[in-house]
C-alpha cells in the first residue's frame, strides 16, 4: 500500500518538474497564440547543455542552470525572429508549421551529431528514506528548484513592469500597442523566456532520467497535457497541471508498462479537449 | 460527374501523367527508372491524400503515416497468416483503415486546428505502442513474408512490375479523386470549412460529417499504398510502418507544391523525391534529409505559403484554368 | 398570420453577465421586425442563440413551427434561416460567386452545384455585386463585403433572414441602396429580423420594433408607439440626438 503512496509522492515531485517543462510552452502560447513545436527540441537542448557542461567542463550539474537559462533566452529570441515574427497575426496553423520546420532542422542536426544514443548525467544526492522507500535527493531538489523558478516567473509576471507588459500583450495585443507597449520587443522577450524555461527544465530532467536526442517529444506531449489541464499563459496553472499529471503517472506506473504511459497521457489529452474544447480553463466564453 | 470530368483539360493532363508513368519504364524495360518512379508515385499518392485534409479542409494531419502503416500491416498479415490474394488484401487494408479512420475521426475531429494536428501525432504513438505489443502481428519484431508470395504474381521480377503498375494505378486514382472532389459540391463545402469553419457551419455546411468523410477518404488510398509497399519489401515492423518522417515529408511536399492544388502536390512530390534521391547518394547522414525538409518547409511557410503552384498561378494567371 | 419565429422565455448567461434574460417575442411571417437597444443589450447574442451558435440556458425557440432550440448552426441553416454578421465573415480566398454558391448549395434548397451557381448569381444581382462576381472576397471594400454577406445569405433562399447591423460603416448613398435591397427582399416574401443602430433607417423599414435593454425586452410595438415609450426614451436619454432621431424615424414610417 505504501508502495503506491510512495510512487504517487514521487510522481508529485517529478510532476513539479513537468510543470516547469510546460511553463515555457504555455507562456508562449498564452502571450501570442503560437504553439511552439520546437519546445521538445529545446528541452533536449537543455539536457545536452547539462551533459556538455558537466562532462566537458566538469561543472557541478545544478550550476548548469544559469548558463542554460541565459543561452536559452538568446536562442529563444533568435527563434522568434526566424520562425515566429512573420507568423504573428496569421492563422495559428502557420506558426505550427514554421516551428515544426525549425524542430525538424534541430532534431535532424542533433541526430546527425549524436545519433540515437542514450546519455546519462550521474547525479547522486542523499535522499530521504521513509520505511523501505527512498525518495531520491535529485527528485526532491529538482522539485524544489522547479517550484522556485515557477515562483520567480509568477513574481516577474505580476510584480514587475515588464511582466505587466507581457500580460497586457497576452490579453490584447492591439490594445497594448495603442497604449505604447513595444509589442514586438515583448513578444520576442516572451519567446526568449519560454525557450529559457524549456532549456532549464531540460537540465532538471537530465538530472533525473537518461535521455536521447529524441526524448523531447515525450516531454513536449506532457507539456501539452499540462497546458490543457492548467490553462494557457498561467504559470501557477502549469505547476498545478504538472503536479496533477505527475500524480496520475505515479498512480499508474506500478501497474502499467512504461511504453503505455505516453499513450495514456495522449488519450487523456484528447479526452480533456473533447470535454473542454479550449482547455479546462478556457479564456473565452462559449463556443 | 464523369462526363463533367472528361470535359476538363486537367483530367487529361492527369491521364497523360499516368500514361507517362506506365509507358516510360515499361517500353524501355528500365528497372532503375521504374524504382525511382515508384518512389515518386508513393510520394505523390501520400501527399495528394494528405492534401484532402490540408488544402481543402484546412486541417494539418501530422500523423498520416498511421494509415500507411496500418494498411501495410493489414495487407501483409492477410497475405501471410491467411493466404489471401494480394488484390483482396489490399482492398481489405483500404476499407478497414478507412473505417478505423472514420471511428477515430469522429473523436479527434471535434478538436480545432492546432489541437487536432497535435492529436494526430499522438495517434501514431498510440497505434505504434499498440502494434509493438500485439503478438498476432509479430510485436516489435514484425512480420516476414516468404518469397513464395510472389509466385501467384508470376515470380519475383514480374511481381515487381505488377506492384509498380498497381502503385501507378493508386497514384492515378489519388489524383482523379483529389480533382473530382475539388470540383464537386462536397469539395466546395470543404473549401469553405478550410476558409472559416464557423462561417461555413452557419451557411449550412454539415461540418462534422464532411470532416469525418474527408478524413476517412484520405486514409483509403494511403492504406493500399502501404499494403503495396510492405508487400514488396516482404517485411514490416513497427518502427518502419509508423515512421513519422514519411508523413512529415508528405506534408512538406504538399506545402511545397501548393496545398489545395492537385497539380502542385504532384509536382512538389516529384521534385522532392528527386532532391531526396540526390541527397541520399551524396550524404551519409540518415537524418540529413529531414534537415533539408525542415529548411524547405520553413522557407515555404515564411515566404511562399501558396507553394510552387501559387507562384505559377500568380505569374501566369491563365494557368489557373488548366493546372488545378 | 402564422408566426415564423417564436422566442419563448430565452435566457443566456456568460459567467457573471446575464446577456439575455427571459426574452419572449413572436415574429409574423412576412414582416420586418426591428431589434434595437443600446450597445451590450444582448441583440447579437440573441441572434447567436437563434441560429445555434450558443445554446440557451432556458427557454425555447420555434422556427416555422419546428423547435430549433440549441440545434447546430448548419441544421438551422438547412431549415431556411440565414444570417449576416456584424463583423463580416467572408470566405476570404474565394470569389464573390464562390462565396454565394456555398450559401446556395447548403441552404434551404440544398441545390446541386450548377443550380446553386445560378441562385448565387441571382443573389449577387439583387445585392448589386454583379460587377465584382469574380473578385476575391478579400479584395472587396467594406461596403462590398457587407453586400457579399447579404448576397450570400440571400443565395440560400431563406425563409427568415437575420440582419446584424448590415448598414454600419456605409455612407448615405450605400445606406439608401441597401434599404432598397432589404425592401425588395421582403417583397419576395422573406421575413426579416434586423438589428440596426441607424435609427431613421430601422424605424422606417420595420413593421414592428422590439427594444432590448440589459438583455430584457423593454418595449414592443409599432415604431411610433415605441418611440413614445417613456422607458425607451429614458434608455436613450443619454443621447438626446438619438431620442430625436427615434421620433423622426417613427414619424417617417407614418405614425
Amino acid at each position: 500500500m505504501f508502495g503506491i503512496l510512495a510512487s504517487i509522492i514521487d510522481g508529485v515531485l517529478v510532476g513539479l518538474v513537468y510543470g516547469l517543462a510546460a511553463m515555457g510552452l504555455t507562456l508562449i502560447w498564452g502571450v501570442m497564440d503560437v504553439i511552439n513545436l520546437t519546445h521538445g527540441a529545446m528541452i533536449v537542448a537543455g539536457m545536452f547543455g547539462l551533459y556538455l557542461l558537466v562532462s566537458g567542463l566538469g561543472i557541478p550539474p545544478y550550476l548548469a542552470l544559469p548558463p542554460v537559462l541565459i543561452g536559452g533566452f538568446f536562442v529563444g529570441v533568435a527563434l522568434y525572429w526566424i520562425a515566429v515574427h512573420r507568423m504573428v497575426g496569421r492563422p495559428p496553423l502557420m506558426s505550427l508549421l514554421s516551428t515544426f520546420a525549425v524542430n525538424l532542422v534541430l532534431i535532424g542536426v542533433g541526430t546527425a551529431v549524436w545519433g540515437t544514443a542514450l546519455f546519462n548525467v550521474a547525479v547522486s544526492l542523499p535522499g530521504i528514506s521513509i520505511n523501505r522507500y527512498t525518495f531520491p535527493g535529485a527528485h526532491i531538489l529538482a522539485a524544489v528548484l522547479a517550484a522556485v523558478i515557477a515562483g520567480a516567473l509568477y513574481l516577474f509576471l505580476h510584480r514587475t513592469r515588464l511582466g505587466k507588459a507581457v500580460r497586457a500583450v497576452a490579453n490584447n495585443r492591439e490594445a497594448a500597442e495603442l497604449v505604447g507597449i513595444p509589442t514586438t520587443r515583448v513578444l520576442a522577450l516572451s519567446v526568449g523566456f519560454g525557450v529559457a524555461l524549456a532549456g532549464v527544465s531540460g537540465v532538471l530532467i537530465g538530472t533525473l532520467f537518461p535521455f536521447t536526442v529524441l526524448s523531447g517529444d515525450g516531454y513536449q506531449l506532457k507539456g501539452f497535457v499540462v497546458t490543457v489541464l492548467g490553462g494557457f499563459g498561467n504559470p501557477v496553472g502549469a505547476l498545478l497541471g504538472g503536479v496533477a499529471l505527475g500524480l496520475l503517472e505515479g498512480a499508474i506506473t506500478p501497474f502499467v508498462p512504461v511504453s503505455w504511459t505516453l499513450v495514456i497521457e495522449f488519450v487523456l489529452f484528447v479526452l480533456v479537449l473533447i470535454a473542454f474544447p479550449g482547455g479546462v480553463f478556457a479564456r473565452r466564453g462559449s463556443m | 460527374m464523369l462526363l463533367h470530368l472528361l470535359r476538363r483539360p486537367f483530367f487529361w493532363i492527369i491521364t497523360a501523367v499516368v500514361a507517362g508513368f506506365v509507358l516510360i519504364p515499361a517500353l524501355g524495360n528500365d528497372v532503375e527508372m521504374r524504382e525511382s518512379l515508384l518512389l515518386a508515385a508513393l510520394y505523390i499518392t501520400l501527399a495528394s491524400n494528405l492534401n484532402l485534409m490540408l488544402g481543402y479542409a484546412g486541417y494539418i494531419n501530422f500523423g498520416s503515416i498511421v494509415f500507411f502503416g496500418l494498411g501495410g500491416y493489414v495487407c501483409v498479415w492477410l497475405v501471410n497468416a491467411h493466404a489471401w490474394p494480394l488484390w483482396l488484401s489490399l482492398l481489405a487494408a483500404g476499407t478497414s483503415v478507412s473505417a478505423l479512420a472514420l471511428f477515430f475521426g469522429l473523436g479527434i475531429l471535434r478538436l480545432r486546428g492546432a489541437f487536432f494536428a497535435l492529436s494526430t501525432i499522438g495517434i501514431v504513438e498510440a497505434v505504434q505502442a499498440f502494434v509493438q505489443n500485439f503478438e498476432p502481428w509479430g510485436g516489435s519484431a514484425g512480420i516476414y513474408l516468404s518469397s513464395s508470395i510472389f509466385q501467384p504474381l508470376g515470380g519475383p521480377s514480374r511481381a515487381l512490375w505488377v506492384i509498380y503498375f498497381l502503385m501507378v494505378a493508386v497514384m492515378g486514382l489519388s489524383l482523379y479523386l483529389s480533382y473530382a472532389i475539388k470540383i464537386s459540391k462536397f469539395g466546395l463545402g470543404l473549401l469553405a470549412i478550410g476558409q472559416n469553419e464557423d462561417a461555413a457551419a452557419i451557411l449550412g455546411v454539415p461540418t462534422p460529417l464532411y470532416k469525418a468523410l474527408i478524413y476517412s477518404a484520405s486514409a483509403f488510398l494511403p492504406a493500399i499504398t502501404g499494403g503495396l509497399y510492405f508487400f514488396k519489401s516482404a517485411f514490416i515492423q513497427p518502427s518502419d510502418a509508423f515512421d513519422l518522417s514519411l508523413s512529415t515529408e508528405a506534408l512538406v511536399v504538399a506545402m511545397l507544391g501548393g496545398q489545395g492544388t492537385v497539380s502542385g502536390v504532384a509536382l512538389g512530390a516529384y521534385l522532392y523525391e528527386e532532391l531526396r534521391g540526390y541527397l541520399l547518394t551524396s550524404d551519409t547522414f540518415s537524418h540529413f534529409q529531414l534537415v533539408v525538409a525542415g529548411v524547405l518547409l520553413l522557407v515555404i511557410v515564411l515566404f511562399f505559403p501558396s507553394g510552387l503552384m501559387g507562384f505559377i498561378h500568380s505569374r501566369f494567371p491563365r494557368s489557373q484554368k488548366v493546372l488545378e | 398570420m402564422t408566426a415564423i419565429l417564436e422566442v419563448d422565455k430565452v435566457s443566456k448567461r456568460f459567467g457573471g453577465l446575464q446577456a439575455v434574460r427571459e426574452l419572449s417575442f413572436n415574429m409574423r411571417q412576412g414582416e420586418i421586425l426591428g431589434l434595437i437597444g443600446p450597445n451590450g443589450a444582448g441583440k447579437s447574442t440573441l441572434f447567436n442563440l437563434i441560429n445555434g451558435v450558443f445554446m440557451p440556458d432556458t427557454g425555447r425557440i420555434t422556427f416555422n413551427g419546428t423547435d430549433i432550440t440549441g440545434q447546430k448552426p448548419y441544421r438551422v441553416a438547412r431549415a431556411g434561416l440565414a444570417r449576416t454578421h456584424q463583423i463580416v465573415q467572408p470566405l476570404t480566398n474565394m470569389t464573390v460567386l464562390e462565396n454565394c454558391t456555398v450559401g446556395a448549395c447548403f441552404g434551404r434548397e440544398n441545390l446541386p452545384l450548377a443550380q446553386a451557381r445560378d441562385a448565387a448569381r441571382d443573389a449577387i444581382a439583387a445585392a448589386g455585386l454583379d460587377d465584382r462576381a469574380s473578385m476575391l472576397a478579400i479584395h472587396l471594400t467594406i461596403a462590398g463585403k457587407k453586400r457579399l454577406e447579404l448576397a450570400r445569405a440571400l443565395a440560400a433562399r431563406p425563409v427568415l433572414l437575420l440582419l446584424d447591423e448590415v448598414l454600419a460603416g456605409l455612407n448615405p448613398t450605400e445606406v439608401e441602396h441597401m434599404i432598397g435591397v432589404i425592401r425588395r427582399i421582403r417583397a419576395r416574401g422573406i421575413s426579416i429580423l434586423i438589428i440596426e443602430h441607424l435609427m431613421q433607417a430601422i424605424m422606417s423599414l420595420s413593421d414592428r420594433i422590439v427594444v432590448l435593454n440589459f438583455g430584457e425586452k423593454l418595449a414592443e410595438g409599432q415604431p411610433a408607439e415605441v418611440a413614445q415609450h417613456p422607458q425607451v426614451i429614458e434608455a436613450y436619454l443619454g443621447d438626446p440626438k438619438l431620442a430625436a432621431e427615434l421620433h423622426g424615424g417613427a414619424a417617417k414610417s407614418g405614425a
